[in-house]
Formats: C-alpha cells, structure tokens, sequence
C-alpha cells in the first residue's frame, strides 16, 4: 500500500470491513491472525503515533516486529535504501513498514524488495493509513458504527471537508485530497498561497481552493487542521502572528462558523498555534478518537498485506517462488 | 588501408543542399571526391580503396553532439572519454562536445589539452567546452584566449548557472572578443532549491518539488538583454537544452531583433513529458526536468519552423547506484547518445513529416555552425572523413543493456526505433561497425 490512488473503493470497503471484524475479535484468537510472521518497521523519520499504532497492530495480531530507524543502524553509516530493504527480507521480514523524508521512497523499496510495503508517510507525498483512519472516524460519527464499513461514491456525497494549514507539506492532506472526494465529498483546502499552490486543486476531483478559513468553515461539516511544518520549510518565511490570525481555529471561531462541525487533527497537534486547547480539547474534537481508529484500521492493512501470501499452502508458496525466479531471469 | 569508397548510397549532405545518389570518396582522414554512382570505381580500384556497399542506405556526415558528459577527468565509474564516443559511434556520433562539469571542473588549458590526447582513446572527435568561470562557481572568469588556443570551441558553467548579472555581462563580452560562443543552463536556482521535476499538479501530487517553467524563461530573457547591452556583433549567446514554451519565445524575439542566440533542444524534451516520472522513475529525473505536452509541442513546432537551431543529447551517464535512490537524491541526467538519431526520425520525420535531410541538418551541419566545428558535419570535398551509414526505415530495439556508455540510465530501454546505424567513420576510421547483423 503505496498511495491510496492504488485502492479501489472496493479495497477501501474491505479494508474498512477487516477493520471493524478485528476490532471485534477477541483478542486470544485475533492474535492467531499474524502469529510469529515477521513485520519490520523501518522509521527514517521520527514518530509517536504511526510508529506506536503500527506495532501494536502487527502484535495484536500476533506477529513478531522490528524497529529499525534510521539513527540506531547502519542506515547512519550511507547503507542504501535498497540494501536496508534487502538486509531485512534476508532477515525474514515479510513486509515492511516505512516511514521515510523522501517522497516516493516507499516505491523504491516496493522495487527492491518485492515484499508488500505499507507507506507509513513519505516525505510530502503520503500518509494512506492516515486517511483511512481519517474516513473511518468520518463515517464512524457520521453514519454510526454500524454504517462505517460503507464505501462507496455516495457514501460521504453532500458533505464538505475542509483541511485547513500548510498543505503543500503534509501527506495527510494529499491522501485524504485524493481519497474522500472519491467516496462523494466534496473537499475545500484552505491555507495561505505559500503552503497552498494553486496547482494543489488540480490534484483531483472535487476539490476547492478557499483562502477564507471562516468562509471554507461556513460551508464544513468536518474540519481537518493540519500543523505547520517547520523542519520541511526549507528557507520558506512564515509570519506565524499572521498565520495565526488568519489560519488559527479557536472556540470562538468555530462556535460562530461551524457549531457542529467535527473537528480533526492528524498530530502532532501544536497548541496554540493551528488551533486552541478549548477546541483540541473541546466536544466537537475527534482527535483521540482518530489515534483509536489507527489502530484497527492499521491491523486490517497488516491482515490484509499478509493473509494474502498466508493463505497459500506449502505448494502454493512454492510456485510463487519459481515465478518470482523466472522474471527474474 | 586508407582509402575508402562508399558506394551506392543516398548522399544528404544538409550544409550543401545535396540529398541524391552519390558516391563517396575517403583518403587519410577527407573526403577526397563526391561523384556521380560508378564514376569513382576505377579510383577505387587504382587506390586499392576499400568499397564499402552503401546500397539501400543513407550516407550522411557523421553526426554532431554539442552537448555531452563524458566525465573524464574525474567520474571514470559513470563515463570515460572512450566508452563515452563509443556511444558516440554507436549512435552515428563523430563529433562531441564534452562540459566542463568533471573533477576537477574543466576551467584550465592543461584539462582542455589532456581531454583531447589520444591516451584517452577517443573513437570520435572531443572538443572541449570549457568553464566559463573559474571551477563553474559563477565569480571569476576563465582565460578565454589561451582556452580557445588549447581547443576549447565554447565556455559554459554547464549544469551551474550564471545568476549574477555583472559576472555574466563580463563573460559574454570576453567570450566575444575571444570569439568563442557562451553556452547558458539557464535555470534561477534560486526558484529551484531542492525541485526534482517541473512544477505544477503533477508535481503537487507526488510531494516534489517543482522546477517553474520561469526558472528557465527569465535566465533566458536576462541573458538576452544582457547580450543586446554589449552592441558588440561578436558576442553569441547560445542556449542549453531548452526546454519551455516560454524561453523558446524568448529566443524567437531575440532572433527577430537581430541578436545572435542560438539554442538547442534534447531529445527527450520532444520525446516525453512529465508524465514519465510515472512512480519516480529516476531515469525521468532530469535537469531541466521533462515538461507539460504545450511545452513539448512548441519545441516541436520550433524545431520544424527553424527557431532550434541544434538537438544535443546532453548524454549525462550515472551509475545503477547512484540512479537506484529516491528520487530526490537521485543525480539529474540520462544517456543520449546512442537513441538521439531514432528517437528524432521516429519523433520528427515519421510524426510530423519533417524532410528527412532537415533531420539529419539538426544532428550535424547546424550544430556544427554553432560551435564553428569547421569541416564537421558537412561531406563537402576537403572536409574531415566523418559519415555515418544508417537505415531511415530500418527498425531496431534499443537495449541499455548492451549500451557501449559505461552507464545504463536511460528512459528508453526497450523502444523500438527508426533508423539502425550500420556504420560509422570517424575521421576515415571505421569506428562502429553494424553491418553484419544486417547481413544475416
């Protein structure tokens, strides 16, 4: 799972389903699921959230995990992408979970490892799980926990996103640019024109550029704010007093704007700055809520990159081999 | 043996307005005699020239490339001066012009000399483009005369722009009087920080970042005011692998206001698009970037209306290592050597019916004019003994793997092409030889 333009909504309506069956599992028998396959988690990029939600999805499926990050191996000694990937495969690794500053990346270890890679972000480019866990906690308020495997291209028809804040730096904003209008909404971006290309609306259908944030609340239903940043601006000038006039969310902002709007936030949150505590920490906030959904919607991603290959008997895996050999040739 | 005739073919020599049956005579290095068919037979016979049957095919001049990486001194992993015109003859290449971006920088007369000693086995003939500046770093000029008198035919910064304005009116007025042509990669860097491809949707998508198409415009339009500053009618600007809509129109005023700008366009500007970085191919990776299909048509359109006054490869070779990184931190730069003359029969001539001779004026005679190449790229009698013998219909497949460059970078691994090269003279040696896999 490289970008979430590979997935069809059928994908994004099993993933959702996988998702909702493990979480109610019991947890003796869901951990016979992945019991002792091998999942790396190879972290070129510090986390909290992604990292933590990732492995205790591969455990509570039973699966042994690694970390691997980029300042504890030889990953600071110039070995390669490619030879870190191939060192883990040797290792048993049977798929890999990569975080990594490099748009793009995931594909070149897809490449040279052929193993099933779960992008856990890459650089600007995306974060696929994110926007999963992102539309199940959509779904999950909006239509109830029974209506949230839904996904179709009505499922969200009639409802506005807006994603607020420095969008050209964040992935989560592209994955869920590229997924949700799919599913039928309709998606504003919002932000100031050095964190908002013109050129970012024509990503994808379904998709508005407003530069008014109480304008673009106005119109939402769920409001996703994004953190500016800092370690990506590279020489980019913010004024942050500015930014923070113009961009910031606060209780009296969204109680005037969008009283029931849903309000989310991918973390790391920067209090204070893209919104309040009173709204990170207000009723109409789903930002814990989001963190809970990571972890379901992330062993379904898991169960899914490694039933497919488990299912296959001795023989099967067999002939899998000889093929992989023969296109080697 | 040192006489050779080339016999039967069809001659099109470009600078000369000549595209019929004719034969061609080669002695110590020259063309020696261009007659009718036949009349040069009892020549041969007294001369115990080697015949060389032509029938069926193109005799053209050897082609010109005035824009080539060999990365010798400095690089040998990537390229050397050998495997470099290697791909060269491979390609129907007889001439190139290497940049200056090897280790060290080429901005001395002991570089320039040592790139066109015969040590460094050279199958075609290197002339050197020597830095502009001293290592390229875009502040204190080079010596033009003494470079000129070692051999170099152009300066450039290749691959480093001159951004500040005073550096580069002192470069084209020294360049002038040296009467050496300036050759500009015309990029702002200071728009481009950390871009791996053209800027837009495309780009906003995959999370990289872009490359504006007035990056390149307005280095171009600053240059060219420059030049129209000096009123001296020496001074030549010429422009490196363009590759916009925009700086192309740039150039067509210059032109119309009588100024004398040159450019050139690389294959894989008309060939592809942006859309070939696909999943971050890094073989699409490079600098300028691949650009929108509008920008593709005008360099097309100003390619068949005369506004391009060349196609150069800017043949870049890299290691498998060095291009198997993210695409980010993958180098700029593909091979084209050895697919120009396919890809631009298969692009130009077969697509947009542009006269096969006009094909083969863009890969030789016009280039050759740009860098005053004297008896270069054209067959006249006296000039140097450089042809090439090739199949405009003939079909074949181009596999990086068996490239004659030392590298392997290239877009087009597995594209079927116009026009097999069967053979190819260098200075009246026969420096690629395919013949007898035509035979078979």
């Amino acid at each position: 799972m490289l970008s979430v333009t590979h997935l069809t909504l059928q994908d994004v309506h099993h993933i959702l389903d996988l998702a909702a069956d493990l979480e109610a599992e019991p947890v003796l028998s869901r951990a016979q699921r992945l019991l002792k396959r091998r999942v790396a988690l190879l972290f070129y990029e510090s986390s909290t959230r992604t990292r933590t939600s990732f492995e205790l999805a591969a455990k509570s499926l039973g699966a042994d995990t690694v970390l691997v990050s980029a300042l504890s191996s030889s990953i600071e000694k110039g070995e390669s992408l490619k030879d870190t990937g191939i060192t883990l495969r040797a290792l048993g690794a049977e798929c890999i979970i990569l975080r990594h500053p490099s748009s793009g990346a995931p594909y070149l270890l897809a490449q040279a490892t052929q193993l099933p890679i779960l992008n856990a972000g890459d650089g600007i480019h995306e974060h696929p799980s994110q926007a999963l866990l992102d539309l199940r906690t959509i779904l999950t308020r909006r239509l109830g926990a029974k209506q949230a495997q839904s996904a179709t291209a009505q499922t969200l028809a009639g409802l506005t996103i807006t994603i607020v804040g420095d969008i050209f730096h964040s992935r989560v904003a592209r994955s869920n640019a590229l997924l949700l209008p799919r599913l039928g909404a309709r998606v504003v971006l919002c932000g100031p024109e050095p964190l908002l290309p013109e050129s970012a609306a024509a990503i994808g259908p379904n998709l508005v550029i407003d530069r008014n944030l109480d304008r673009a609340l106005a119109q939402s239903d769920v409001v996703m704010m994004l953190r500016i940043q800092k370690e990506r601006l590279s020489g980019l000038r913010l004024d942050l007093e500015d930014y923070i006039a113009r961009y910031q969310l606060d209780a009296a902002r969204l109680a005037a704007h969008a009283p029931k709007a849903l309000v989310l936030h991918p973390g790391p949150m920067i209090r204070g700055l893209e919104l309040t505590s009173e709204v990170a920490d207000g009723p109409q906030s789903a930002v814990a809520e989001q963190v809970h959904h990571g972890l379901a919607i992330r062993m379904a991603l898991l169960a899914r990159a490694l039933e497919a290959t488990k299912t296959s008997t001795n023989k099967t895996k067999a002939t899998v081999k000889t093929v992989k050999k023969s296109t080697r040739r | 043996m040192t006489a050779f005739l080339i016999r039967g073919g069809r001659l099109i020599d470009p600078a000369r307005n000549i595209d019929t049956a004719q034969d061609v005579f080669l002695r110590d290095g020259r063309v020696a005699a261009v007659e009718v068919p036949g009349k040069l037979d009892a020549l041969a016979t007294q001369e115990h020239a080697e015949i060389i049957a032509a029938k069926g095919l193109v005799v053209a001049p050897g082609l010109v490339d005035i824009h080539v990486h060999l990365r010798e001194p400095g690089q040998g992993y990537k390229e050397t001066i050998a495997t470099g015109t290697a791909a060269a003859a491979a390609g129907g290449f007889t001439s190139v012009c290497a940049m200056p971006n090897t280790i060290p920088v080429n901005d001395s007369v002991e570089t320039t000399r040592w790139m066109q000693e015969p040590e460094r086995g050279a199958v075609a003939r290197v002339f050197p483009i020597a830095a502009a500046t001293r290592g390229s770093m875009g502040e204190a000029i080079t010596e033009y005369g003494s470079l000129k008198s070692a051999g170099a035919v152009a300066v450039s910064d290749d691959g480093k722009p001159i951004l500040q304005d005073v550096v580069m009116h002192q470069v084209l007025a020294a360049a002038a009087r040296a009467g050496l042509p300036v050759i500009q990669h015309a990029e702002d860097t200071r728009q481009t920080q950390g871009a791996s491809m053209n800027a837009g949707a495309l780009a906003f998508r995959l999370g990289l970042r872009g490359m504006a198409a007035e990056a390149e415009s307005t280095i171009v339009e600053r240059d060219i005011q420059l030049l129209a500053g000096l009123h001296d009618s020496r001074a030549h600007l010429h422009v490196a692998h363009l590759s916009t809509a925009k700086a192309l129109d740039a150039v067509r005023r210059a032109r119309r206001n009588g100024l004398h700008v040159t450019c050139e366009v690389a294959p894989h500007h008309f060939a592809l698009t942006e859309e070939a970085v696909g999943d971050y191919d890094t073989h699409a990776k490079m600098s300028p970037p691949l650009r929108l299909q509008a920008d593709r048509a005008a360099l097309t359109e100003g390619l068949l209306d005369g506004t391009v006054d060349a196609i150069a490869t800017d043949h870049a070779p890299h290691a498998i290592h060095e291009k198997e990184q993210e695409f980010e931190r993958a180098p700029n730069g593909i091979l084209g050597l050895e697919t120009a003359l396919g890809l631009s029969l298969l692009l130009l001539q077969q697509k947009h019916s542009m006269p096969l001779s006009r094909v083969i004026s863009l890969l030789s005679a016009q280039p050759a004019q740009v860098l005053h190449l004297t008896g270069r790229g054209t067959l006249a009698v006296g000039s140097f003994a450089d042809l090439v013998l090739f199949d405009p219909a003939e079909m074949w497949m181009y596999r990086a793997a068996e490239s004659k460059s030392k590298s392997r970078n290239t877009p087009f691994d597995g594209w079927t092409l116009p026009g097999r090269v069967h053979l190819t003279i260098s200075e009246g040696r026969i420096v690629h030889d395919a013949r007898v896999r035509a035979k078979r």
